[in-house]
């Protein structure tokens, strides 16, 4: 009874006695959800446009960052490496264009996989060649201090990636609606084949598309670089984003962000009222095992496209 | 002219149904066995059995396992270092539990236990499916590391938190342990690889492997015609983490020795057993094991290529290089052969058939 009560009951008294602790939790829920959405985002823009499941993503964000990093360290000043590391994405764009995607057109999807994890090792060991691979700080020169807003403790750094993140989203709402080049993406998104024979060159479209993921994962690498340094394990946060694709899906750019926002505070929530019962150090998994659960009722993730299989 | 099929007479079904009906292949896989069993033990030396044969023959295992699951039922899953781990761990609670048994049952029964942990991570996938399901699959995979790390009762309540394989006789012979001989450990290896691929490609001839097929290729289809998704696809989980279960027990008892959960992680080994499926060759079990002998050589080639040709380099730029070479080659090998080693060697074996007179 006592292990029942502890598992279901107490957690809630916890939540109802301490209204202030808890929306402090929930909010700092929020603002990591908004971190793991960044890296999501790139991901489900490769996905639509190519149906590639880009595993990359991950390193594309760390060696977004050991770039930035590694024109800074070099006197380079601010403005002009991030303009440098945008070149350098847009470049990475172009070579896995050509060198990776066009010989492997119309491979099935796993295959496809396949060698974006090979593209993920190939860029590790690329990145830290030519950066080195011990930690380094990254200062772009966001603000980090705390201050308290009605008794709940919240950080400017944190606050400033969830407004980043929205603009971010507004840019690519903007460019997907409203110029041609994101309505080609769009079509190309829907169909592949349709999209050829009205005119829209897919190995454009693909540099367009893979570039603009590239440029997001720059984004993420320095929110995620500013706040816990530039280092290897900052390309697994690859692993945080999939369970925010999944319990969003796929094909859906709003879906990554609820997604990611429900992931965010979800772990937190578990992490804070159930994770002690268990031993700590559940965020590894916790995340999984909610987005399964609502994969269990919705299998194509929250806002992904139906599925509907035909024989 | 070495190699063709032209005057072999089948005169019943079962020489038709033959599982190499040809008797150059036949004489091929004698030799290799021959190879393997009586010459490698001889010859080998500790560091290539230690560094290279025992890890390739522990990657078979894992590769079949998983070509069942991923090659012939069609489930894509990341979780095979998590069945891996539940197999190691559980032979170890086993052999530890009960001294007296026999350690070649404590393999199988941890196999089995590993197949009953399968069963459940697989129920997901009569609902969810392709990459949806292969990210649920890492759920296992982080699930169950999180779970050998944090209960002490699978460690049993060792400080350091790692597991040792205490050693252990099979019919006097000193088999696991730090005594264990290399080539003792690997003969048993050997003889488990042998025996299980050859029941992996009995398996797949059959009417299991047939009905993992049809669901493979399209699972309305093959509902209508009259198989059971649910039963097919939960006995692909559980068949495949049989086979990783043993395979994870080999690697802690015959290879490492002593281990932590890092051994059986995502990157390094979930990872690297997709790699050697996909690039082996999906659905066949003969390119399990190229695949195992390229993902597993290649490192070790790397490794030993600077000194070879007379290089010497920091080793942090060697590892970085080695990695970047690794990567690169993966996307090479999917470039030029996207169904893998596996179909290279069928058109080996048809431009063998054909040779010296090509037409």
């Amino acid at each position: 009874m006592d292990i029942l009560y502890s598992f279901l009951v107490a957690p809630f008294v916890d939540m109802w006695g301490y209204p202030v602790f808890f929306a402090e939790v929930v909010i700092n829920g929020l603002l990591t959800g908004v971190m793991y959405s960044l890296v999501a985002l790139g991901f489900v823009l490769i996905f639509k446009a190519s149906g590639v499941f880009n595993f990359a993503q991950g390193v594309m964000v760390l060696f977004a960052a050991l770039t930035l990093v590694g024109l800074m360290e070099h006197g380079v000043p601010v403005w002009l490496a991030l303009a440098l590391t945008m070149v350098v994405m847009v470049a990475l764009a172009f070579a896995i264009e050509r060198l990776m995607l066009r010989p492997l057109v119309n491979q099935p999807h796993i295959i496809l996989f396949m060698a974006t994890i090979g593209l993920t090792f190939f860029l590790e060991g690329f990145g830290e060649l030519l950066w080195g691979s011990n930690v380094k700080k990254l200062d772009v020169g966001i603000p980090n201090e705390s201050f308290e807003v009605g008794g709940i403790l919240l950080n400017q750094f944190d606050l400033f990636a969830a407004v980043t993140a929205a603009a971010l989203v507004g840019v690519l709402v903007v460019f997907f609606h409203k110029t041609a080049i994101g309505r080609a993406l769009r079509a190309v998104a829907d169909d592949h084949q349709a999209a050829l024979s009205v005119g829209i060159p897919l190995k454009t479209i693909w540099v367009v598309v893979w570039s603009v993921a590239g440029i997001v994962a720059m984004v993420a690498g320095i929110m995620w670089g500013a706040k816990s340094g530039v280092q290897f394990s900052l390309s697994l946060i690859a692993l945080k984003a999939l369970p925010v694709l999944i319990l969003g899906g796929f094909t859906s750019v709003p879906g990554a962000i609820i997604g990611g926002l429900i992931i965010g505070v979800g772990e937190k929530i578990g992490e804070i009222y159930w994770g002690p019962l268990v031993g700590g150090a559940i965020e590894n998994w916790f995340a999984y095992v909610l987005a399964l659960v609502f994969l269990l009722f919705r299998p194509q993730g929250l806002f992904g496209e139906r599925i509907i299989e035909r024989v | 002219m070495l190699y063709r099929e032209a005057g072999q007479f089948k005169a019943t079904y079962v020489a038709d149904q033959a599982m190499l009906p040809i008797v150059q292949d036949r004489w091929f896989i004698a030799a290799v066995l021959g190879l393997a069993y009586v010459v490698v033990p001889f010859v080998a030396s500790e560091y290539w059995l230690q560094a290279v044969l025992i890890p390739f023959l522990v990657f078979c295992m894992a590769a079949i396992g998983l070509n069942l699951l991923t090659g012939y039922a069609g489930q894509l899953s990341l979780g095979t270092g998590g069945f891996m781990a539940v197999g190691a761990y559980s032979t170890y609670k086993l052999v530890t539990m009960f001294p007296e048994m026999n350690v070649i049952v404590a393999f199988l029964l941890s196999g089995m236990i590993a197949a009953g942990v399968g069963l459940i991570f697989g129920i997901p996938s009569l609902r969810i499916k392709g990459f949806y399901l292969a990210v649920a699959t890492l759920a296992a995979q982080f699930f169950l590391s999180w779970m050998f790390n944090k209960v002490p009762w699978f460690y049993n309540y060792n400080p350091s938190g790692t597991i040792t394989a205490p050693p252990r006789t099979f019919a006097t012979l000193m088999v696991t342990g730090p005594e264990a001989t290399a080539e003792t450990r690997y003969l048993i290896a050997l003889i488990l690889v042998t025996v299980f691929a050859l029941a992996a490609k009995n398996l797949v001839r059959g009417r299991i492997g047939r009905s993992w097929m049809a669901i493979r290729d399209m699972d309305i289809a093959a509902e209508i015609i009259g198989i059971r998704p649910f039963q097919t696809k939960l006995l692909a989980f559980a068949i495949s983490s049989f086979y990783c279960g043993v395979a994870g027990a080999m690697s802690l008892f015959l290879w490492l020795g002593s281990a932590e959960t890092e051994a059986f992680d995502l990157l390094t080994v979930s990872f690297p057993v997709l790699f050697m499926v996909i690039i082996g060759g999906l659905g066949s079990i003969l390119g399990s094991f190229l695949g195992a002998a390229f993902i597993t050589l290649v490192p070790v080639f790397l490794t030993n290529a600077p000194q070879l040709f007379g290089f010497t380099m920091a080793t942090d730029l060697q590892k970085h290089l080695e990695v970047m070479i690794f990567g690169g080659l993966i996307i090479y090998f999917l470039i030029v052969e996207p169904q893998g080693f596996a179909r290279l060697w069928q058109i080996a074996k048809e431009k063998l058939r054909r040779w010296p007179f090509p037409y």
